[in-house]
């Protein structure tokens, strides 16, 4: 006889539980084992592979020609003290340094001052520049660039134009210097309403009676902001932080895309630019993966943290 | 000047259907207050500067493009839509149609593996949980050019590189999805539900599909406008897996065009023209879902 409830099946009646326990103590893991083969073949394997080959030199006999002129064999940690000794790696850390000091402190600031600005209980337009501010985002970094470079083109730009209409002499925009104020410019119209919205979504979860009661008290908007807002966004600040900063040390697509209207940026100007051109210009994969090793263990350290962080904070609930 | 784009369709409710009381909606209660209005007014001023520039440099002819004020649309867009077209006989709408692929089919087998997994991590306990979510998650932390230079390397030795599979295959793990889901399906998926349609005799993975899934929803949309977002985005990965410019998504495809225009400024029309186009279809896409966007997740902060 079929239970009074519907049966899950639109065919026939529920069966009995299944007693088979060895068979349903392997359905987790038959659930997880397409990400595990994928991210194994995708992302474990080629980091394994990275640090083999960051090992390992070649040696170039003779000409070079054939098999037998060329051999490869391990040399423990020649290649890293290659890439620690070279100075335009550490000439490309510090202008990242430099360009994430820019970026990542005006990006947040913008992204809270909106966040904030937003959660205003009477602003108008909440909707409109809500959507507008993140639209950003949705554009690919390289197009970014592009669109911002040509604004900076002398040829086409309108602050040029301004200027010159002024009688006044322009300014270089893709210099040695302020290169680094452009590309800030493009990382923060691309990153600012991304984080506004992470900020805004934290401000909307406070619960509203904490607010009532500072607005009894006759607490303006602003010190509410001050006092209760921005200590309520901490966590969800310290995240943004710590994503804006690795994003930062990746930073590849707008440098590149820029090299071409810039004489400021070299093919080195970043971390990541250097192994690109020594891996795939220079052929020396060796010294291009010893460098992504140093690269990777430097943003696996900026990350433990992070990783701790939202660790404690996403769990919690599961364990309710 | 007015700063309202036309595209504007808000839906009546807020974005996350979330509360919509204590006067958030009603901003004619008292006076806008106005150095807050004037914050937000300058920030979407600020953010539609290039769009602008892009609507109109993209109506300039070559010749304009160089000669009349920036801001001042110009005679030439359909000529210009038209020579991107006839571009090496249409390989911009190449470009185009393989960034939709690329993006739409990672994304969507990535959401779903998301699911899927981040399911299996929320609701199941089973020894080596928490070591297998570290493995996915560790993914997160590495830097890509790590993973595209042995990527290459490694399709190269299965013969696999400067092809759709390259670039397709890597972007279904994501970790950042992973998580995503997990949190989600914490959250949303009650474990009464689950049980009950296992008193019902239904089978694991049924559960998963009939019971579970339909519920974890906004989550899996979630996870496909990342995912749809970071593939479209993605610029370094197939700009080192691929050498035929037939196989070229549209950020690769423009940064080469751009680059051969550094030498033959008349490209620099083809390229402003392609990036307008390509930008229209990701704008559409984020419009029309906004309301399914669950930032919420970030913060961990889920309401179930």
């Amino acid at each position: 006889m079929c239970p009074a409830r519907a049966p899950v099946r639109g065919r026939g009646c529920a069966r009995e539980p299944r007693a088979a326990h060895r068979s349903a103590r392997l359905v987790p893991y038959a659930f997880m084992a397409p990400a595990v083969v994928l991210s194994s073949l995708l992302i474990l394997l080629p980091i394994a592979y990275t640090i083999y080959l960051s090992l390992r030199r070649v040696e170039v006999s003779g000409l070079g020609l054939g098999a037998q002129g060329r051999r490869e064999f391990f040399t423990g940690l020649t290649n890293y003290h290659a890439a620690v000794t070279d100075p335009e790696l550490w000439a490309g850390t510090l202008r990242i340094g430099v360009y994430g000091l820019m970026v990542v402190p005006l990006m947040l600031g913008l992204a809270l001052l909106f966040a904030l600005v937003l959660d205003h209980h009477r602003v108008r337009y909440r909707n409109v520049s809500r959507m507008v501010i993140f639209l950003p985002y949705a554009v690919p970094a390289v197009i970014a660039t592009l669109l911002w470079g040509f604004l900076y083109l002398p040829e086409v730009s309108p602050l040029h134009q301004t200027l010159a209409a002024l009688g006044l002499p322009g300014v270089d925009l893709m210099g040695q210097r302020s290169v680094f104020a452009a590309l800030t410019n493009i990382a923060v119209w691309g990153g600012t309403g991304f984080n506004m919205l992470v900020l805004y979504t934290a401000l909307r979860a406070v619960p509203p009676d904490l607010y009532e009661a500072a607005r009894i008290d006759g607490a303006s908007e602003l010190q509410m902001a001050l006092r209760i807002k921005i200590p309520m966004l901490t966590p969800a600040l310290i995240m943004t932080a710590l994503f804006s900063m690795i994003a930062t040390l990746q930073v590849f697509s707008e440098p590149v895309t820029l090299s071409p209207l810039s004489n400021a940026i070299s093919t080195t100007w970043s971390p990541l630019m250097k192994v690109y051109r020594d891996a795939f210009v220079r052929d020396d994969i060796h010294l291009a993966a010893a460098t992504s090793v140093i690269i990777a263990a430097v943003t696996l350290v900026l990350s433990f943290a992070f990783l701790r962080l939202v660790q404690s904070r996403a769990f919690t609930q599961e364990e309710r | 000047m007015s700063t309202e784009p036309a595209t504007s369709t808000e839906p009546r409710r807020d974005q996350h259907g979330h509360r919509s009381d204590h006067s958030r909606r009603s901003p004619r209660r008292g006076r806008a207050p106005l150095v807050p209005t004037a914050i937000l007014l300058l920030g979407t001023f600020y953010c539609l500067i290039p769009l602008a520039w892009v609507v109109m440099a993209s109506t300039k002819s070559g010749s304009e493009l160089f000669t009349t004020f920036t801001f001042w649309p110009g005679s030439g867009l359909l000529e210009n839509v038209g020579e991107l077209t006839a571009h090496r006989e249409g390989l911009y709408w190449r470009w185009m149609a393989n960034s939709a692929l690329y993006a739409g089919l990672g994304a969507f087998l990535s959401a779903l593996l998301s699911c899927l997994t981040g399911f299996a991590l929320a609701k199941y306990r089973f020894p080596g949980r928490t070591a297998l979510f570290n493995i996915l998650l560790a993914g997160v932390l590495v830097p890509p050019i790590m993973l595209a230079v042995p990527q290459f390397l490694l399709f190269a030795e299965v013969g696999l590189t400067n092809s759709y599979l390259s670039v397709l295959l890597p972007s279904v793990v994501s970790p950042f999805g992973i998580y995503l889901a997990r949190v989600y399906a914490a959250a949303s998926v009650p474990d009464s539900l689950l049980e009950a349609a296992r008193t019902e005799g239904a089978g694991e993975l049924r559960v998963f599909w009939k019971v579970a899934l339909p519920i974890m929803l906004p989550g899996l949309v979630t996870v496909f406008l990342f995912q749809f977002v970071a593939i479209w985005n993605n610029f370094l990965l197939p700009y080192i897996l691929l050498s035929d410019d037939g196989k070229f998504p549209v950020t690769v495809g423009l940064y080469t065009l751009l680059n051969q225009g550094a030498s033959q400024p008349v490209l620099y029309t083809l390229v402003i023209t392609g990036s307008l186009l390509s930008v229209i279809p990701l704008i559409a896409l984020f419009l029309s879902l906004q309301r399914f966007w669950r930032i919420d997740l970030l913060s961990g902060a889920v309401k179930s």
